[in-house]
C-alpha cells in the first residue's frame, strides 16, 4: 500500500499552504467554474488571453490539498504560454494521471519538463484522488473554450 | 438479550478482514452497511435451492419463490408496524420510493402554486424530485429552517404549513445525525391538511419504527443501510392513498389487463412493482430484518446512543477546540452519525490520513448541499456507527486523528 509520503510531497504541501495566482480577474477575462460533484470541491479559473497567449491567470475556490496544489502549480505552469502549448500540457498532465483523450492517438509532445508538476505523479497510486488533481485542468480547458 | 457489539461484529465476515495486517474500522454505515453471514447465506441458499420467477408461473418452484418473496414483504410490514402487507411497495431504494410518491401522487394531485414543505436538512433524494415538480407543475417549495445546534426550528411550523399539500421530511439527518420529532411533524402536517411523507432512510436501520404510532402517510427506506443487500428499498403508504394514485412505472406484473386501447392496473402492491424485481435481494432484505429483529431494535438504538455519547465526549476531551462536531449535543435527539471539522484539514485529506489506519469515513457533501451551505462548508468528514461498532472503534478514530493536522498546517 502506498504511504502518505507518496501523495503529500513537500512541494505539494508548499503550493497548498501558499497557493500561487489566487484571486479573480475582471471581465473581459474568460472565466470557467468546475465542481467535483462527489466531494463538493469548487474552483473558478480566470484567464486573460491576448494574441493566443495566456497573459494572466487567477484561481479561486475551495478544495482539498491535492486539488488546490494542482491548481496552483497549473497556474504557474501556464502563465505566459501559448494556447497550443497549454493544450498539449493539459494532455500531458492528464496522461500522467492515466487519463487519455478518447480518439486522439497522436503522440504527446514530452519535450518540455513538467517541473513541479512531476510531484503530483504519486496521485495515480490513489485513484480516488485523481479527480481532485485534474479538476482545475478540466476547468482551464473550459476557460480556454470560453476565451 | 444483552447486547455485545464485539459479538455482533463476528457475524459480519467483511469486518474480519485485515488490510496491511491491521483490522478494518468501518465507520461509513450511514452510507451503506455491511452484511451479516445470515444475509449472505440466505441469499446463496435461495439461489441454490429456490430461485424462480415470482407471481407468474404455476410450477412448485415458482410458488416457493413467490412465497419467499412475499414473506419478506410481510417481515417489512411488521418491522415498521404498517397496518397492511399490501401497503409495502418494493422499490430500487429509498430514492426511488420518494420519486414514486413525488411523481405519482404529486404529478396527479399538485398544480401550479401548490405548496410542498421540506426541511433544510434533507438529502437530495427528498429535494430534487420536488424541484422537478417545481419545473413541471409550477409548485412552490417552503423550507423549515434549522436551529444553531442542527435541529428543526419549529417556531413558525404552522405558518409554513398553512395551505400546504405535502410536508416531506427526514426522520434522521444523514449529515447531522439529528432525530426529528416525527409524530409531532405528522400531526402538524395533518392539522394543516397536508400529507406527511417520512424519509426513513437513516432512521429505520437504527431505531424502532412505528408508522401507525407516527400516523404518517408515506415512509421511504432502503435495505442496504440495514444489513441487507443494495438494489432494494421500500415505499410504505396508506392503502387508500396508494389505491388512488396513478401507476409510476408501466410494464409486466403491474397490470390486470392490457388491450390495444389501454390497460388496467393490478391491485396493490403489484400495481407499483413493474417488471421482474431483484428477487434474491428481497430475500436478503427479509433475512436482514429477521437478523435485526433477533437483536432487537431497542438494543440497537441503546447501543448507538451509548456509542455517540462516548464518541462526543472522547473527541471533545482530546481535541477541544480543534474539532467541531455538527448537530445536536444531546444523544437523546441524535443518532450515531457524526459530521465534523478537524482543525483546518480538508475532509478529503483527513479521510486519506484515517485510511492509513484502515478507518473508513465519508468525506464530501453527503448529498445534502443545501445543508452544507448552511454549515458554511463544502464538505465534512463523517463517521457513522452501527450495531457492529464497539467503543474500540471510537477509540481508533480518536487516536488516528492525532497528528492528522500537522501535515497540512497552514
Amino acid at each position: 500500500m502506498p504511504g502518505l509520503e507518496d501523495l503529500y510531497r513537500e512541494i505539494i504541501l508548499d503550493h497548498y499552504r501558499t497557493p500561487r495566482n489566487r484571486g479573480e480577474l475582471a471581465p473581459p477575462a474568460a472565466k470557467a467554474e468546475g465542481h467535483n460533484p462527489l466531494c463538493g470541491d469548487e474552483i473558478q479559473v480566470y484567464i486573460d488571453v491576448a494574441d493566443g497567449i495566456v497573459r494572466d491567470i487567477k484561481i479561486s475556490g475551495q478544495g482539498c490539498s491535492i486539488s488546490q496544489s494542482s491548481a496552483s502549480m497549473m497556474s504557474a505552469a501556464v502563465k505566459g504560454k501559448s494556447i497550443d502549448d497549454i493544450r498539449n500540457l493539459v494532455r500531458r498532465f492528464k496522461h500522467m494521471m492515466s487519463i487519455e483523450e478518447e480518439g486522439n492517438d497522436s503522440p504527446i509532445d514530452e519535450s518540455q519538463s513538467l517541473g513541479d508538476l512531476e510531484a503530483l505523479k504519486g496521485v495515480v497510486k490513489f485513484p480516488v484522488r485523481i479527480k481532485c488533481a485534474v479538476l482545475s485542468w478540466n476547468t482551464l480547458l473550459d476557460a480556454l473554450n470560453n476565451a | 438479550m444483552s447486547f455485545d457489539a464485539a459479538l455482533v461484529k463476528k457475524d459480519f465476515p467483511l469486518l474480519q478482514r485485515r488490510i496491511n495486517d491491521k483490522p478494518l474500522v468501518y465507520l461509513d454505515s450511514a452510507n451503506t452497511s455491511q452484511k451479516p453471514q445470515q444475509v449472505i447465506d440466505a441469499m446463496s441458499q435461495f439461489m441454490e435451492t429456490t430461485y424462480a420467477p415470482i407471481n407468474r408461473s404455476a410450477y412448485q418452484l415458482a410458488a416457493e419463490s413467490t412465497d419467499a418473496y412475499e414473506n419478506a414483504r410481510s417481515l417489512c410490514r411488521t418491522f415498521i408496524n404498517a397496518p397492511r402487507t399490501n401497503e409495502i411497495i418494493f422499490t430500487k431504494n429509498a430514492t426511488e420510493a420518494l420519486n414514486l410518491v413525488a411523481h405519482s401522487w404529486g404529478g396527479a394531485n399538485l398544480q401550479a402554486g401548490d405548496i410542498v414543505v421540506l426541511t433544510q436538512m434533507e438529502h437530495h433524494a427528498n429535494i430534487v424530485p420536488w424541484h422537478m415538480l417545481v419545473q413541471s407543475h409550477g409548485i412552490q417549495l417552503r423550507w423549515v429552517p434549522l436551529t444553531a445546534d442542527g435541529q428543526l426550528d419549529l417556531t413558525n411550523l404552522d405558518e409554513l404549513l398553512k395551505g400546504a399539500k405535502i410536508f416531506s421530511f427526514t426522520a434522521m439527518s444523514n449529515v447531522l445525525g439529528t432525530l426529528t420529532p416525527v409524530k409531532q411533524l405528522c400531526a402538524a402536517a395533518h392539522a394543516a391538511g397536508a400529507l406527511a411523507i417520512v424519509d426513513g432512510c437513516q432512521y429505520v436501520p437504527h431505531n424502532v419504527t412505528d408508522v401507525t404510532e407516527w400516523d404518517a402517510d408515506f415512509l421511504a427506506f432502503s435495505s442496504h443501510k440495514m444489513c441487507g443487500p443494495s438494489g432494494i428499498g421500500v415505499l410504505w403508504g396508506r392503502e387508500e392513498l396508494l389505491n388512488a394514485m396513478p401507476p409510476f412505472l408501466g410494464g409486466g406484473n403491474m397490470i390486470a389487463d392490457v388491450r390495444l386501447d389501454g390497460f388496467t392496473c393490478a391491485e396493490l402492491p403489484a400495481k407499483f412493482e413493474a417488471g421482474t424485481p431483484p428477487i434474491t435481494d428481497v430475500i436478503g432484505f427479509g433475512a436482514a430484518i429477521t437478523y435485526l429483529n433477533a437483536i432487537g431494535m431497542n438494543n440497537v438504538r441503546q447501543h448507538e446512543k451509548e456509542t455517540v455519547t462516548y464518541a462526543l465526549s472522547a473527541l471533545h476531551e482530546r481535541y477541544g477546540n480543534d474539532i467541531t462536531i455538527h448537530g445536536p449535543t444531546d444523544p437523546e435527539v441524535r443518532g450515531a452519525t457524526l459530521s465534523f471539522k478537524f482543525k483546518d484539514v480538508h475532509p478529503h485529506d483527513l479521510s486519506q490520513v484515517l485510511d492509513q489506519s484502515n478507518i473508513c469515513v465519508r468525506a464530501g457533501h453527503h448529498c445534502a448541499k443545501p445543508l452544507m451551505r448552511l454549515l458554511g462548508a463544502n464538505a465534512t468528514a463523517r463517521a457513522s456507527f452501527y450495531l457492529y461498532n464497539s467503543l474500540d472503534d471510537v477509540d481508533a478514530l480518536v487516536n488516528a486523528l492525532e497528528g492528522a493536522g500537522d501535515l497540512f498546517s497552514l
